[in-house]
């Protein structure tokens, strides 16, 4: 389940952006390496973990929020979906070889936040990590949904991501609520970073993998639903672990992609996610 | 008049190709030799590759400074196989245009099997940095190894773990690639002489980056410890994921287990771990000790086994091509066959080390175990030929 959370949290970037602006960003894994590096670099200035995590949380917010939405997504945005999808590819590419030609291409080690204390409940042992992960990504969920659900700037988005136009008639601003998303979104990436890497290791291309299971958890649980995100994260998470004991660790990759299958072929919107209609 | 145009525009043609060709050609004169460093730099084998190259670079500076081998100064070009044994092969090609004396690396089996015949149709010595024991299985005579094969170094795991009372049941996990299947196969071969059952054998891949299902894997067999055999990266993560998930019983492996690198990464899930290792810069051996200093000198952090490797095998061609008295590829190839380097005579070796008819070599080996950070060696294990 704590790998399904670290999914989960990555996918929830994928399904707000996709709700705020129709953005799909292939970049995703690669937000989540760039402030595990950036937590890194902080710490080789001497600054404790936490310190390092927050002040990553404001040069991730500036870089890859602002700087993301305006040199990016705002000139592509009117070419349609496909051109975007390309450029975040082509941003991928060029975070991972800026952070191979920063940092090498040998694995750095990173630090465990909630440490390697392992707990027994009735005859299961549970480690910090997997609690304290599964503990962060329940909370950030069920904050941001109120936060969504139960704030006028949240409720703001909302009307924004569902009908932009309309939202404009009625005063929202809709450029600042489409750079919070993209705002969340960076903190989100963050957050997985803070949590994934001390498992992952830093290098420059561990957000390949990461990025890809995201993406499926996305499709999985409902791309315009940020509940589904969850719950494909954790059913990606799940299955794999228990294909892997159960079965075939040689299997267990294949877990999320036979999952996506099923849904594409089934529930093509996703688990949670609501039919849309497109104007033609 | 047109006649004598042409005739002085003829002149000025050759007289310009004569100037490139005398320019070009005193680049690699006779008084330099070439080895081509075709190594892992990028990818899942970046470790293993870097430091098999930090390690013959440091080698063949001190060769320079003292003399260069026969005379003549090495110069050294250095490629990435980005761990794809496809571009390996076409590294080693390249290598061979440009007139390489011998080619040092890949370092992961899977890129050797396939670049190897490249060097051995070239006729071009190879010191490669891979364990896996079909490497010197199919009679390539120019291709060297620079650590013990699987095949060697797994009978002497499974000689320690028979030794141990308390492990009658293990859980081998091991990386699917030609490196991991060779060793998976050699130790569940040679534990089948021991009273040690293997309970559970789970496969993982290349550049995986979440254990949690292989370590469930492992804990459900209720083996009594681990046989772990991954890549650098990989035997990190699954380290950090048997701390994890509480594993409290015996990790043993074979080399990579316990390598500086993984040590780093690991960190504390380090602790503990046990492993037969063919090199290792902790072994209590004066020649190893000022390598290990030495390299920390120059890269600035401790050497794993992979640059043990590269640096001793400068020192070994250095020393067959000073047999063989010239540099002939062929000849240098037919003296490392059978050839016994003495550390004493040769310092750069490190240890004494033989290489036989196939190109596998044979020296002393330690068991160690991760203690306060730093390998242990808890017993040194002669060379298979002296048993």
């Amino acid at each position: 389940m704590a790998t399904g959370a670290i999914y989960a949290l990555a996918a929830l970037g994928f399904t707000l952006l996709w709700q705020a602006s129709g953005t799909i960003n292939f970049a995703t894994g690669e937000f989540v390496m760039l402030p595990a590096f950036s937590m890194l670099a902080f710490q080789a200035l001497g600054l404790p973990l936490l310190a390092s995590f927050a002040l990553t949380l404001v040069v991730a917010t500036a870089v890859l929020g602002y700087g993301f939405k305006r040199a990016i997504v705002d000139p592509m945005r009117k070419y349609g979906v496909m051109p975007l999808v390309v450029a975040t590819i082509g941003l991928a590419l060029i975070m991972r070889s800026g952070v191979q030609l920063s940092f090498g291409a040998q694995a750095l080690p990173f630090q465990n936040i909630f440490g390697y204390e392992v707990f027994s409940f009735a005859g299961v042992n549970v480690s910090a990590g997997d609690l304290g992960t599964l503990a962060v990504t329940l909370v950030v969920v069920l904050g941001l949904q109120a936060f969504l659900q139960r704030t006028v700037t949240g409720r703001a988005m909302q009307a924004v991501a569902q009908n932009t136009e309309s939202a404009e008639v009625l005063g929202i601003r809709v450029n600042r609520m489409i750079f919070y998303t993209f705002a969340i979104n960076a903190m989100l990436a963050t957050l997985a970073a803070l949590l994934v890497t001390p498992l992952y290791l830093a290098k420059f291309d561990m957000g390949i993998t990461l990025g890809l299971k995201a993406f499926l958890a996305a499709i999985i649980g409902g791309f315009n639903n940020s509940r589904g995100a969850l719950l494909g994260g954790v059913i990606i998470g799940v299955s794999e672990n228990l294909l892997g004991a159960y079965v075939s660790s040689a299997y267990k990759d294949g877990a999320a992609l036979a999952l996506f299958m099923l849904v594409i072929l089934f529930k093509p919107n996703g688990l949670l996610g609501a039919p849309t209609e497109r104007k033609v | 008049m047109k006649a004598v145009k042409q005739w002085k525009q003829h002149i000025l043609a050759g007289g310009v190709a004569l100037a490139i060709l005398g320019l070009g050609a005193p680049a690699f004169a006779a008084d330099t030799v070439k080895i081509a460093e075709v190594v892992e730099l990028t990818g899942p084998g970046a470790t293993a590759g870097t430091n098999f190259k930090n390690g013959a670079d440091l080698a063949i500076k001190e060769i320079n400074a003292a003399g260069g081998i026969l005379g003549r100064q090495i110069v050294t070009t250095s490629a990435d196989t980005q761990t794809n044994p496809g571009i390996a092969k076409g590294l080693a090609q390249k290598a061979i245009d440009d007139d390489a004396f011998a080619v040092f690396g890949p370092v992961f089996s899977g890129s050797i099997m396939v670049s190897m015949a490249t060097t051995e149709a070239a006729k071009v010595p190879n010191f490669i940095g891979g364990e896996a024991a079909a490497i010197t299985e199919k009679g390539n005579p120019y291709v060297f190894r620079t650590s013990l094969t699987q095949a060697d170094a797994m009978p002497k795991v499974a000689r320690y773990l028979d030794g141990r009372k308390d492990i009658n049941s293990i859980a081998v996990i091991f990386v699917n690639n030609d490196f991991g299947k060779g060793g998976r196969d050699a130790i569940i071969e040679a534990l089948k002489s021991t009273h040690v059952k293997v309970v559970a054998d789970v496969s993982t891949s290349t550049g995986q980056v979440d254990f949690s299902s292989a370590v469930l894997k492992a804990k459900q067999s209720n083996a009594d410890a681990i046989f772990a055999y991954l890549n650098e990266e990989e035997s990190a993560r699954l380290l950090r994921e048997l701390k994890k998930q509480g594993w409290d019983k015996p990790v043993i492996g074979e080399t990579t287990l316990t390598g500086q690198k993984v040590i780093d990464l690991a960190g504390p899930a380090a602790e503990g771990a046990i492993a037969h290792v063919g090199l290792t810069v902790d072994a209590p051996l004066p020649g190893l000790k000022k390598f290990s200093t030495d390299f920390q000198k120059a890269y600035g952090y401790v050497s794993d086994h992979n640059g043990i490797k590269g640096y001793t095998a400068a020192y070994i061609l250095k020393a067959a091509i000073e047999k063989a008295g010239k540099f002939d590829r062929e000849l240098v190839a037919k003296t490392l066959h059978g050839i016994h380097i003495s550390a004493k005579d040769h310092p750069g070796v490190l240890m004494d080390v033989s290489i036989d008819d196939k190109g596998d070599l044979d020296r002393e080996s330690f068991l160690v175990q991760v203690v306060d950070g730093r390998q242990k060696v808890t017993e040194i294990l002669p060379p298979l030929g002296r048993k």
